[in-house]
């Protein structure tokens, strides 16, 4: 007890420094939006429709012997990488047009090619066809989720606290979003399916925060009757700050095992949620209360109080 | 205070021992195997197990079990994937002519937990290696091809009517019948309306001509188009099967996909030669007048070839085709009107409905013979040098006797049941595909990298956990601990659901899983934090247990609802990869809210309930 006493509460003043912080955050979105307008996306496969084609060889090979036998036998398009080791390869052929042999086949042909330079068995340790028809498509449906994820949870918000937070928290999901989506532009990083789902993870997870504040403020509201509203969110924010970084810091600690070891296929996705989650930390104080602050969340809103309203009703009238 | 009500824990352990015992076959390794499945002609039996059993064993291979499985197949079992890929050689050598056999493999579970229901985890291609390939099936051109064949049964109709026309075309979508004069163009609606319920009229007159434009009603495409998807799935399904792929999926995806997945298959470039097959029908006559017996033993009749019934059955069938399956516009399951038994009824274009019924007025009493044709490229190897053959299959599918003539529409009666009813017509569609079909998505994943992914996921789940579970440990100490037993009960149950579901486990549900672990303790910590809080505040320890369960629960809800939203958004929006990442973070969810709030509740009061505490370890 004795020492739980002496623990001082923590008074970090949050909401003094929202200006700053949106000035921050302006300027970072306007950078993301910038490089997604003029850079725009380094789309992976799913997106973009082609061939990727994973080899193994018994040996290291040498990047620049594979891209010529690929290019003296009618693949001059061919892009050829590392993955992971000097012995496994990566080949990506964009999409061919139609009628051109766009279909699968190629991949079959490619393999057969590179079988007979290296002198033994290659092997396909994977093969990937997309026809651009449907990465158009995943394109689409991808923008769709994102979009109804955000209209979910806006009427979820709004529904369990009130329309104000419910803006305040959409603003923040958005924020984040583009934030992290504006990363993988910036830095060309290759933005494929899983990295979609991980910025809808991240949509889930800021917004996770984000109720653990407001769930606070409403509380706080009920509870405390002297203090302004900027007084009572900050409060809010300093009493749930423990459980804020600590839950940030166990899922960090999970996702850096994840990038680190779970090897190239989920890297992007790891990634995503990296930063989403440093992001969304910081989004839900700065974003989301600072604007329910802004947009004039009060007292009256949250604290139900029956008789009071009838008595406006009353009131108003002429 | 602080103490559940007995039947709240009995609860709980129940709930967790379930739990453990669905998600124990995951712990059983799993035998590389063999499945053997009988053919029409040769089902397997328990003289099969022996003689495959011998078969093995005279190759010197050894074998660890070979027992029975649902639905008349044998599973031959080894314990070292070398020994499943000899015995695979020495039984493809042996007995392929009678059986067909299928690389897989099986948990070795003890028989109490097989008889319980309980499975291992169903994991996708990207972790067992496989082949998944996305058809698209050209939908315009099947609807074309409907109206086409409509186009050609109007003039035939129209002529037999003896109503004069000027020109038939198909044009947008639509055929227009040009006529010279109104009479001849509303004689020839009446007729065309007669023949032709399903098509939707409408009069138009062109500079001097008088038109009839005739089009398919959007309800008419609709089923025009499910009609060529479902044929072209049973094509489909026919085809994989011969590729002895032991648990083949193939499933309709929207409106105009199909999705093939091969579990272990190895050679995409053999599925595609497949898929490219062609198959068709042929009705002929059965050749009644000579022996079948004489013509088995090489003096077969000139005029006639000799076939084979589906039971191997030999038949005299005549060489003459009278009706072959490109001129069958639809086939169906029903019920004979006047008997009541099972029938399939079939439609023929204007062509095939003449000559079926010239034939038929001629042959009244006589057998007739459906014959199912497929051919197919088949690259073989000789002497290192891939080659082309084209193999050409041909079974008799049924025989029935002509009771009355008949022309375009008729039915073929004589079928044992309802579903060799449905069988037949499914198989008369099948015959060909319905519509081109293009592939426009492959994914071969080698079983090498789906090993490393198992791997590596197991690997980053298992330290994940470990950090968490130590830092947890570290920092709420009794709470922490209690935490870190809740939260390794919530992994097992997510393996149990997902084994009980047998819903897929990819990658990205990996990802899935590992998310959930770092999420799960977040309950705990926003509960922990409370019950801090509350100690600060200055309540009693067990108060301070007590208002903090309670205040948490209610952010606790609000929290994990809306990821269950965005988890369902992204069930529903996604595909392959994506929907395997919601499903786990939808069942994670789930069970974490379970074992966060009841599961460590349970345990706190365990430990604290009940009895006077001066302090708490947190």
């Amino acid at each position: 007890m004795a020492k739980a006493q002496t623990r001082k509460e923590l008074n970090i003043d949050f909401m003094g420094k929202r200006y700053i912080a949106a000035i921050a955050s302006g300027v970072a979105l306007i950078i993301c939006l910038l490089s997604m307008l003029f850079r725009g996306f380094e789309f992976g496969l799913d997106f973009t429709g082609g061939t990727v084609i994973e080899l193994g060889y018994q040996n290291p090979v040498e990047i620049a012997d594979v891209t010529g036998t690929l290019a003296d036998n009618g693949f001059p398009d061919a892009i050829v990488q590392y993955f992971g080791s000097r012995t496994d390869i990566l080949i990506r052929l964009p999409p061919r047009p139609e009628g051109e042999g766009s279909s699968s086949q190629l991949s079959d042909r490619l393999v057969r090619i590179l079988g007979q330079s290296a002198g033994h068995d290659v092997q396909v340790r994977r093969v990937e066809f997309v026809g651009p028809q449907v990465g158009e498509q995943l394109r689409e449906q991808g923008g769709l989720a994102v979009l109804f994820a955000l209209i979910g949870i806006l009427i979820y918000v709004a529904f369990r606290f009130e329309w104000r937070f419910a803006v305040g928290a959409v603003a923040a999901l958005v924020h984040d979003v583009i934030f992290t989506v504006g990363m993988f532009s910036i830095f060309q990083i290759e933005f494929d399916l899983t990295v979609l789902a991980a910025v809808l993870a991240v949509i889930g997870y800021s917004l996770n925060d984000t109720i653990v504040i407001f769930d606070r403020i409403r509380e706080n509201f009920r509870k405390i009757r002297k203090g302004t509203v900027l007084e009572i969110s900050n409060r809010s924010i300093n009493q749930t700050l423990s459980r804020t970084i600590i839950t940030s810091g166990t899922t960090l600690m999970v996702l850096l095992a994840l990038y680190f070891l779970g090897g190239e296929a989920i890297a992007g996705f790891s990634l995503a949620l990296i930063i989403g989650i440093v992001v969304g930390t910081y989004s839900t104080i700065y974003i989301a209360t600072a604007i329910a602050v802004w947009l004039g969340i009060s007292k009256a809103d949250l604290v139900p109080s029956p008789v009071a309203k009838e008595g406006q009703v009353v009131d108003d009238r002429p | 205070m602080n103490r559940y009500p007995l039947w709240k824990n009995l609860l709980i352990l129940a709930v967790v021992l379930v739990g453990l015992l669905y998600a124990l076959p995951n712990l059983f390794p799993q035998d590389p195997s063999i499945q053997i499945k009988g053919t029409r002609e040769n089902p397997v039996t328990e003289a099969s197990a022996a003689e495959i059993s011998a078969a093995l064993e005279n190759a010197q291979v050894p074998v660890k079990a070979i027992e029975p499985m649902e639905g008349d197949k044998l599973l031959v079992r080894f314990r070292r994937p070398s020994e499943q890929l000899r015995g695979s050689e020495v039984l493809e050598q042996t007995l392929s002519d009678r059986y067909n056999s299928a690389l897989t493999t099986s948990p070795d579970l003890p028989g109490w937990l097989k008889a319980l229901g309980a499975e291992p985890m169903f994991l996708g291609l990207d972790l067992r290696g496989g082949i998944y390939v996305l058809i698209d099936v050209d939908m315009d051109a099947a609807v074309d091809q409907a109206l086409e064949r409509y186009t050609g049964d109007m003039r035939t109709e129209l002529r037999k009517q003896k109503v004069r026309y000027l020109t038939i075309t198909r044009d947008a979508g639509r055929i227009a019948v040009r006529f010279k004069d109104e009479a001849s163009r509303d004689e020839a609606r009446k007729v065309i309306h007669r023949e032709f319920r399903d098509l939707t009229l409408e009069d138009g007159e062109d500079k001097g001509n008088y038109f009839v434009y005739a089009s398919l009603p959007p309800q008419a495409q609709q089923q025009v188009k499910d009609f060529a998807l479902e044929q072209n799935i049973t094509t489909l399904r026919n085809r994989v099967n011969a590729l002895g792929v032991a648990e083949p999926i193939i499933q309709r995806q929207g409106d105009r996909r199909i999705v093939v997945q091969l579990p272990g298959a190895q050679d995409p470039a053999r599925l595609k030669e497949l898929l490219g097959a062609t198959a068709t029908l042929e009705y002929r006559l059965v050749d009644t007048e000579h022996d079948v017996q004489d013509a088995l033993d090489g003096r077969v009749p000139v005029g006639s070839a000799l076939y084979k019934e589906r039971d191997g059955k030999p038949i005299l069938l005549n060489r003459r085709v009278i009706v072959t399956g490109d001129q069958i516009t639809d086939a169906s399951a029903g019920f004979d009107q006047r008997s009541g038994s099972p029938a399939v009824f079939v439609n023929l274009d204007g062509q095939g409905a003449r000559r079926m019924r010239n034939v038929t007025t001629e042959n009244v009493g006589k057998p007739m013979a459906v014959v199912f044709i497929e051919s197919r490229t088949v690259t073989r190897m000789v002497d290192g040098k891939p080659v082309k053959d084209r193999v050409r299959t041909e079974e008799v599918i049924s025989v029935a006797n002509i009771l009355e003539p008949f022309g375009r529409r008729f039915q073929t009666t004589g079928l044992d049941s309802s579903d060799e009813a449905h069988n037949l017509a499914l198989l008369l569609r099948a015959g060909a595909l319905a519509a081109p079909i293009e592939i426009v998505e492959e994914r071969t994943i080698g079983p090498s990298l789906g090993q490393d992914n198992i791997d590596q996921g197991f690997e980053s789940v298992l330290i994940g956990l470990a950090l968490v579970v130590v830092f947890m440990g570290l920092y709420y100490r009794v709470f922490g601990l209690v935490a870190d037993v809740v939260l390794v009960m919530n992994l097992v149950l997510i393996v149990a659901v997902l084994s009980m579901l047998q819903a897929t486990l990819t990658m990205p549900g990996i990802a899935g899983i590992v998310l959930t672990v770092g999420m799960a303790v977040d309950a705990n910590v926003l509960i922990f934090e409370r019950i801090r809080e509350e100690i600060r505040n200055g309540s009693s320890p067990q108060a301070s247990i007590h208002a903090g369960y309670d205040k948490a629960l209610s952010t606790i809800v609000d929290a994990n609802v809306t990821t269950l939203i965005a988890a369902i958004v992204l069930f529903s929006f996604g595909t392959g990869p994506i929907k395997g990442f919601a499903v786990t973070l939808f069942i994670g969810i789930l069970t974490s809210m379970f074992t966060a709030i009841l599961g460590s509740r349970a345990l706190i009061n365990l430990i604290y309930g009940g009895r006077r505490v001066a302090k708490l370890a947190i």
